[in-house]
């Protein structure tokens, strides 16, 4: 088998001239310096608007009363791939279950949304966001109280009847 | 009313005071050029570029010297201790000592007399430069050498062969100012632009390209940054150097090129002169004259404030242009090769200097001959001469005679080619026979 290599066609050096290439160069870059349009987005004050299916860090949804929605089921720390949800329940008087510890660990999560789409009232979500600095490694392990401060919009999650989002 | 220069006590304030200005002055320039390199490198390539520390950025070079300050010093275990210490204090001091000689304003008026607007008024002037810009390069060879590194090595050496071979054209441009001003001081260039009334860019065309050249060659500016050629030589003779030693390589290659500009704009653009005569002042036998009548009686000059304020405001707009120039010719043209910068050198920068060189001696002392008095028709004639070698001189760089891509060279042009594959598309191993 034989393959015949392309060779692109140069000038001919009688009709290459590298000044006036320079200087077309140069008028090229000036009127790219004068050109008020920039393609930077100046990011602090200029966002990006996220997919609605973006999944970022975690909101624990919460009842009018304060209390969080969860029911401490199990279901999340079981399906989770990367093991990074610690849940222990407990019950009160009534016999409702309630999550006594819940951590996730954002490090170790892959934010795959595995524990949104698994949970039965609708207590977990992954959320559009994604500015998530600390100053310390252990603020990344966001507990009860820290998720259920998350006020940030809640991921939809993709619809397999409706693959388009439509 | 009669003006004498400043003499006594009062000179030695006026001195410290003008020394202080300037150094600040220049090295306020050098920091805020590289905040325009940036910014200007920005806008080129359709960003923003830094524009967070203070309004418009304007904070930057603050933060980046804070930081160089504040960064740790390395020094290789291999390296040559005292030299590599050395190599940039003689870096530096040579692109910030060659600033003294340099005219920035017109004379300026004081109660105690009349203050020069120039550091020192040397008579060797212009060789004092030539002196200093050459010794910046012991600076580079021994930062490239003392680092025992082999790419900053091959940048000090590409440096010292650069610098040895566009300081002859250099100097042999230089000869055409000189010829023409009858003298080496600065001041006295300026003054001789003012009297022929036009700036010697049109009179020397060639001199002023020639010596734009080479000046981008001397100060290691792309497209002849062979001595850092990042792609080539990691960052060249200051690979190893990092925090302020580092710094102070980069503040003296803007230096140079501050130097570099200051120097093109007192050469070949008229220094602070700015049109008209209004402006001129010049001290001839004792006193401070603006020119000669016809009858060769000299014209008092009136030198003021607002005066001294103008002109410089004129030096400060040329020399920026030159900066801007730099920085535009920087992001747009890519560096040549190493064999290119060579044969452009001595090929064609070498022999174009020196037959302009007799072209304009030749010129000027046939109209000496002819008697034709020194002024504006003077420069007219010259202007026609120069431009004319101009002319050639594009023509004959032009249409691809002397610098081409290895693409554009006849040897290199290959039209196709056919390879031998095997079953998964690799090339063939050949059979042994």
């Amino acid at each position: 088998m034989t393959i015949s290599v392309k060779v692109m066609k140069r000038p001919a050096p009688e009709s290459t001239s590298y000044l006036r290439a320079a200087l077309s160069g140069m008028a090229l870059t000036f009127k790219h310096m004068v050109n008020p349009t920039k393609v930077t987005q100046q990011y602090p004050e200029e966002q990006t608007e996220l997919s609605p299916r973006w999944r970022g860090t975690h909101v624990m949804e919460v009842h009018a009363d304060g209390r969080p929605k969860c029911v401490a089921c199990g279901l999340c720390p079981t399906v989770c791939p990367a093991n990074c949800i610690r849940l222990v329940g407990g019950e009160d008087d009534q016999g409702n279950r309630y999550p006594i510890v819940y951590e996730i660990d954002e490090f170790r999560c892959i934010f795959c949304g595995m524990c949104q789409e698994v949970c039965p009232v609708e207590a977990i979500h992954v959320g559009r966001h994604f500015e998530n600095a600390e100053y310390t490694r252990d603020r990344f392990v966001y507990d009860l109280d820290r998720l259920m401060e998350q006020d940030h919009p809640s991921t939809l999650l993709w619809d397999p009847s409706d693959p388009a989002g439509e | 009313m009669d003006y004498q220069p400043i003499s006594g006590v009062w000179s030695y304030v006026a001195m410290s005071l003008k020394v202080t200005l300037i150094f600040t002055v220049v090295m306020v320039v050098v920091a805020y050029t590289t905040l325009a390199e940036r910014r200007v490198s920005a806008w080129i390539q359709d960003r923003h570029g830094p524009n967070r520390v203070g309004p418009f950025g304007l904070l930057q070079p603050i933060a980046d010297g804070i930081k160089n300050i504040l960064k740790e010093e390395t020094l290789p275990a291999t390296a040559s201790r005292v030299f590599f210490i050395l190599a940039p204090i003689l870096v530096l001091f040579p692109s910030l000592v060659t600033f003294a000689v340099i005219p920035i304003a017109a004379p300026l008026p004081t109660p105690a007399g009349v203050v020069d607007m120039i550091i020192a008024d040397i008579p060797i002037g212009i060789l004092y430069v030539l002196a200093f810009s050459s010794l910046a390069v012991y600076g580079v060879v021994l930062g490239g050498w003392a680092s025992n590194n082999k790419y900053a090595f091959l940048g000090g050496l590409r440096a010292s062969a650069q610098m040895v071979s566009y300081e002859v054209a250099l100097g042999l441009s230089l000869l055409a100012v000189l010829m023409l001003a009858g003298n080496v001081t600065l001041t006295e260039i300026v003054w001789q632009q003012q009297q022929l009334g036009m700036w010697f860019a049109f009179p020397l065309s060639l001199a002023f390209i020639l010596f734009v050249i080479s000046a981008f060659a001397e100060t290691n500016r792309l497209p002849f940054d062979m001595p850092e050629a990042e792609s080539e030589l990691v960052t060249g003779y200051h690979t190893e150097y990092s925090a302020m030693k580092f710094s102070a390589f980069m503040i003296s290659e803007f230096g140079h090129m501050v130097t570099a500009s200051a120097l093109m704009a007192t050469l070949f653009l008229g220094g602070w002169d700015l049109p008209g005569s209004w402006d001129n002042a010049h001290w001839y036998q004792g006193q401070l004259i603006s020119g000669f009548a016809a009858d060769g009686s000299v014209i008092l000059a009136s030198p003021a404030l607002w005066k001294t304020l103008a002109t410089f405001g004129g030096f400060a707009a040329k020399t920026g242009f030159f900066l801007v120039l730099y920085i535009w010719i920087r992001w747009t043209l890519p560096r040549f090769r190493y064999d290119q910068v060579m044969s452009l050198g001595w090929k064609v920068m070498l022999p174009t200097a020196l037959a302009y060189a007799m072209l304009m001696a030749g010129t000027i002392l046939t109209l000496d001959e002819i008697g034709l008095a020194y002024g504006f028709g003077y420069g007219l004639v010259l202007t026609a001469v120069s431009g004319m070698a101009t002319v050639g001189f594009v023509f004959m760089l032009d249409r691809g005679r002397t610098i081409t891509g290895a693409a554009a060279q006849r040897t290199q042009r290959i039209q196709t080619k056919t390879i031998q594959v095997g079953e998964a598309g690799h090339p063939q191993p050949e059979e042994a026979a």
